[in-house]
């Protein structure tokens, strides 16, 4: 895939810092940052993206709602997702797959785990 | 047929003389051409001897010929089988050699993501001089980056020598006391400034108030303003990584000057906002 553009919804700071640290390795990539759901969604609006990341527990519009409304929208109804879960519960993957998640990373997040899966989603090479 | 019967009809003696001569001639013609055909099988005889005996010295040439070929086939082989077998010698060692690159990789791996992650941490703990704001990136730390999902911020009063919370995730207010320094095993770590990691295994571990399963002094060089005290990890978490225990030791220092200069600047702040609200007052 030539330069993906991956969306990561992230309210921690901390957290958005080391997954965009991760996803910055793989080559060509655009990383675009969104601070909840809500923001997340008006970034979708407005721009095209080949992978989505989002957190679950977020304020405003939480990751479940996002990955709902993604998987609704005509535009992005294809668009890999891909779901960061504090919670490593079972029931709560299977939840947020059967809204159309394509695959949960639970934390503590290891930036080699996010590297991996973004390779996999996006069919693209590290740097 | 009758014996006597052939005789009577192959010989009948000559009538006369010279059916006698006629008969001799006859016979000596065929004798004649015995002869002849003697001489002839004689001399097939002869050539085919000779046909025979070059045969056999072809033969001997070829068995020389191909005993001599067996030999550079066997040397052949044998130089093949060397090569075969330091050819596989080379390939189990590519593939030793390759294995521990994969190995190497891994460990390069790790090594990359654990200095990712401490500095992403060290980098937010220096990025804000809000007193509050640093305080969340420490529960970030200990949540996004440990695992951790009870714990509790305490600082130290100088004056009291108390340990009071200022920051707890995952428990309920009002469940954290309120501790003496050197009292039980979160005073101690304070008093000490030497952390505490629970030794069992961590699935075994009862936590309560006063027995966590990490406790982390805040130190700026060997002055302890506060720990970090761990409860209980992430159902996920089962142990702790090489990692965690480097967050550990960051923790230590940087979230301890972190904290402390974000106090002393909320402090300076504060006064300064006095001192121009007093300016104020004496210029107007």
């Amino acid at each position: 895939m030539a330069d993906p553009k991956i969306l990561v919804v992230e309210d921690s700071p901390t957290m958005r810092q080391l997954i965009v640290f991760a996803l910055k390795r793989l080559k060509g990539v655009t990383v675009v940052e969104a601070n909840d759901g809500v923001d997340g969604l008006k970034k979708l609006s407005s721009d095209r993206f080949d992978l989505v990341m989002t957190d679950i527990n977020m304020p405003v519009m939480d990751g479940l709602k996002l990955v709902s409304l993604i998987r609704n929208d005509a535009t992005h109804k294809d668009t890999p997702i891909v779901v960061i879960t504090t919670e490593g519960a079972q029931e709560d993957k299977d939840r947020a797959l059967s809204l159309g998640a394509n695959a949960f990373v639970t934390k503590p997040v290891q930036s080699a785990n996010i590297l991996k899966l973004a390779q996999e989603l996006l069919k693209v090479e590290g740097a | 047929m009758e014996p006597h019967q052939v005789m009577s009809d192959e010989f009948k003696p000559p009538a006369n003389k010279s059916e006698l001569f006629s008969r001799a001639e006859e016979f000596l013609q065929a004798f004649r051409k015995g002869a002849e055909f003697t001489q002839e099988l004689l001399k097939e005889n002869e050539r085919l001897r000779y046909k025979v005996a070059e045969l056999e010295t072809a033969a001997s040439h070829h068995a020389a010929a191909g005993a001599g070929n067996i030999g550079a086939l066997q040397r052949r082989i044998a130089e093949l089988e060397q090569e075969r077998a330091t050819l596989l010698a080379r390939f189990q060692q590519v593939e030793a050699e390759n294995k521990e690159f994969a190995s190497r990789y891994v460990e390069i791996e790790e090594e990359n993501n654990n200095l990712a992650n401490l500095y992403i941490a060290s980098y937010q703990l220096h990025s804000t001089l809000d007193f509050k704001e640093v305080t969340q990136i420490i529960q970030e730390i200990i949540l996004n980056l440990i695992g951790a999902e009870e714990f509790a911020i305490m600082l130290l009063d100088e004056r009291s020598n108390v340990l009071a919370p200022v920051v707890q995730e995952g428990l309920e207010e009002g469940t954290l006391p309120t501790i003496q320094l050197g009292s039980g095993t979160i005073g101690t770590v304070a008093k000490v400034g030497e952390p505490f990691f629970y030794q069992g295994e961590i699935a075994d571990h009862r936590s309560s108030p006063l027995n966590p399963l990490v406790c982390i002094p805040l130190k700026i060089k060997e002055h302890v303003i506060g720990v970090i005290v761990i409860y209980k990890l992430l159902q996920q978490k089962k142990k702790f990584a090489n990692v965690d225990y480097e967050l550990f030791t960051l923790l230590a220092g940087h979230a301890a000057t972190a904290i402390f200069s974000s106090k002393l600047y909320s402090e300076s702040e504060r006064k300064l906002s006095t001192i121009q609200g007093f300016i104020d007052l004496l210029t107007k």
